[in-house]
């Protein structure tokens, strides 16, 4: 082959630059977390380099601040409520989407992606408007309620629960589910017994995703909480306007903990790489 | 076990026709293979049985019952699909008891059924273990188990071997076939592949085009083929082109005049099916023959056992003679030798450009007249 060496040096500097891109990317998202996990062992209370020592009492800060603690059970309660309707709400429109063909089905799938493109600001306006129409209408209080907020969250797990499923019910062997009905099993068998454990993992980890956005959102939610409930993002965000000690940053340190290792746990049931 | 019986059968998707008017009666204990290239009906033929498909037309009766109309799931028809679609979240036991469990049958029965259906497949040791941790041959055997294990009204199997490596397609054929006749299963099996057919029936239906050409033992289609096409894709044939002559006679095209079968009416056009293996080879002209042509070797293939050589008789006839590879190698003719090719009158069979006129019809069971255009392989 008279144009081997040309070709093999073209794919040799190909693979060079997408691993340095590749690299460059990941140094890009790694950098703020490894100075803020950094940072948050500081002695000094005003963040400056060098650091003059080091300390484990921002984490100790964080029991003391209540905001905070009340801030992690209300955002973990509203991501679990959130995510479990999301799902309940997004399999069966998956289901839909990818096993039928019908008029405007492009257009409801766009609808339900649309919550990952609109910004959260507009979707919390939105929202928090709606509400009081709602509530002027029927007189439920939804503004600042915790209905409202986990209603409002549900928006942001919907895309996640119909992007994953909607891959996994693509992906799924459909000869799975016509070997049960020979067996024996009618549709409505089929369906707990064998398509729901053959899509689990693409549920599983829109569950995760559903539930790490609803988690670490900030912009809707502050149009949805209410007097005395606030999630941890907005905690953090009211703790900075008065301080910038590294507190804030031993709290990151441990949301970043507890969302990796849900992902390191999910990754243990469900393979990941299999269904992002 | 039962009778299973294909009245009619028709499916068209709008204007396609995808099976037109399969008529089937297989027997009690009968194993009926569906053979056909790609796309001639016969997975939609075997989906119909087994009620994935509706048919447009037709009925099909599964022993005592009309089946047509009724889901999959009431249904007795075990299906080994080509995927074997084993469950992959269940064990090799829990696959096997899944249409045990359907049943409802008593949790005692359906241990011993499981056991039962692994043991004929020789897995009793990896009921434990998950469908992915099994090689292909193994799959192959648990889905099979699957469905024997409920026992059917009728075993279907949609080109079972086809995913299995040469080697292990011969040993598992012959495995499903002791079997099939040991338990005295109704079986349908759906292939391409003609020595898989020929290996495993008690009848081939050759399908083409939607529909049946001809339905018969391995013998019935190879010594007499309906048509064109089951002369082509059952065994093989070289096909020369020309018109029937008077007095059992044949001259193609290029003018070679040729004796054959008699009975077809003089001047009708079509071709003269030749065997390779009916063909005898000589140096000089065959004093015996019917039939005695000089040639010229044109291409030689070698094919270990045996051995086949494209004679060129004519411009337009070339015939494969085939000869077994013998140890005086000297005496294989070389590409470019003069050779003589013989055969007898009665090897040569002639089908007609319209419908499948066969001079002697050997009473096939089904004989679809209407078709007559077969593809040429």
């Amino acid at each position: 082959m008279r144009e081997g060496p040309p070709i093999l040096a073209a794919r040799r500097l190909g693979r060079g630059l997408l691993n340095a891109a590749a690299g460059l990317s990941l140094a890009f998202i790694l950098t703020p977390l490894v100075f803020v996990s950094w940072l948050a062992f500081f002695r000094q209370e005003v963040p400056s380099f060098p650091p003059e020592g080091y300390t484990l009492r921002w984490f100790a800060n964080i029991l003391g601040e209540r905001a905070f603690v009340s801030g992690f059970l209300l955002s973990l309660e509203v991501g679990v409520a959130a995510t479990a309707l999301g799902l309940a709400l997004g399999v069966p429109a998956s289901l839909c989407l990818a096993r039928f063909r019908f008029p405007g089905r492009e257009a409801i799938n766009t609808l339900l992606l649309l919550p990952l493109v609109v910004p959260g600001v507009v979707l919390g306006t939105s929202i928090y408007l709606s509400h009081i129409e709602l509530e002027i209408d029927t007189g439920w209080s939804l503004t600042g309620s915790l209905a409202g907020l986990v209603i409002g969250h549900v928006l942001l797990v919907i895309p996640w629960s119909v992007r994953l499923v909607t891959a996994s019910f693509v992906g799924l062997d459909q000869a799975l589910e016509e070997a049960a009905q020979n067996l024996g099993a009618n549709p409505w068998i089929t369906f707990w017994r064998v398509t729901l454990p053959a899509i689990r993992p693409g549920i599983v980890a829109a569950g995760l995703f559903g539930f790490v956005a609803s988690f670490g959102n900030l912009e809707m939610s502050l149009f949805l909480v209410g007097p005395g409930r606030t999630t941890l993002p907005i905690a953090i965000l009211q703790y900075l306007e008065w301080k910038i000690d590294p507190t804030i940053a031993a709290v990151s340190v441990i949301q970043i903990l507890f969302i990796a290792a849900a992902l390191v746990m999910t990754d243990r049931y469900v393979k990941l790489a299999r269904v992002v | 076990m039962a009778r299973l019986e294909l009245e009619g059968l028709s499916k068209h998707y709008g204007a396609v026709v995808a099976v037109e008017e399969v008529t089937l009666d297989v027997a009690d204990g009968e194993f009926l293979v569906l053979l056909g290239p790609s796309g001639c009906g016969k997975t939609t033929t075997l989906r119909m049985i087994a009620g994935f498909v509706q048919p447009t037309a037709g009925s099909i009766r599964l022993g005592e019952r009309a089946v047509t109309h009724l889901p999959p799931w009431k249904r007795s028809a075990g299906l080994v699909f080509q995927s074997y679609a084993l469950f992959p979240h269940l064990t090799v036991e829990e696959n096997v008891a899944f249409g045990l469990e359907m049943r409802k049958l008593p949790r005692a029965d359906i241990a011993a059924r499981v056991a039962e259906a692994l043991k004929l497949v020789r897995l009793e040791r990896f009921g434990a273990r998950l469908p992915r941790q099994l090689s292909g041959g193994q799959q192959q055997r648990v889905a099979l188990a699957r469905a024997i294990a409920i026992r059917p009204d009728v075993l279907l199997l949609d080109e079972p071997l086809s995913n299995l490596d040469a080697k292990l397609r011969v040993e598992v054929r012959v495995e499903i076939r002791k079997l099939q006749k040991s338990l005295g299963l109704t079986t349908v099996m759906v292939t391409h592949d003609q020595e898989e057919a020929l290996t495993m029936a008690d009848r081939l239906a050759v399908m083409s085009e939607g529909s049946v050409r001809q339905v018969g033992t391995q013998r019935d289609l190879y010594e007499r083929p309906a048509d064109r096409f089951v002369a082509g894709f059952v065994g093989r044939s070289t096909f020369l082109a020309g018109r029937v002559e008077a007095g059992g006679r044949f001259r193609t095209t290029c003018g070679l005049l040729l004796r054959c079968a008699d009975g077809f009416s003089a001047g009708a056009e079509g071709v003269l099916a030749l065997r390779p293996e009916r063909m005898a080879l000589s140096a000089s002209p065959l004093q015996n023959a019917d039939n005695s042509l000089p040639g010229t070797v044109e291409f030689v293939s070698y094919l270990g056992a045996l051995l086949d050589l494209h004679v060129r008789l004519s411009p337009d006839d070339l015939v494969i003679v085939q000869m077994p590879n013998r140890a005086d190698g000297a005496a294989v003719p070389g590409i470019g030798d003069r050779v003589h090719v013989g055969w007898a009158a009665g090897d040569g069979r002639v089908f007609l450009d319209e419908g499948p006129v066969v001079a002697e019809t050997a009473g096939p069971r089904y004989n679809d007249g209407k078709h007559g255009k077969g593809r040429l392989p």
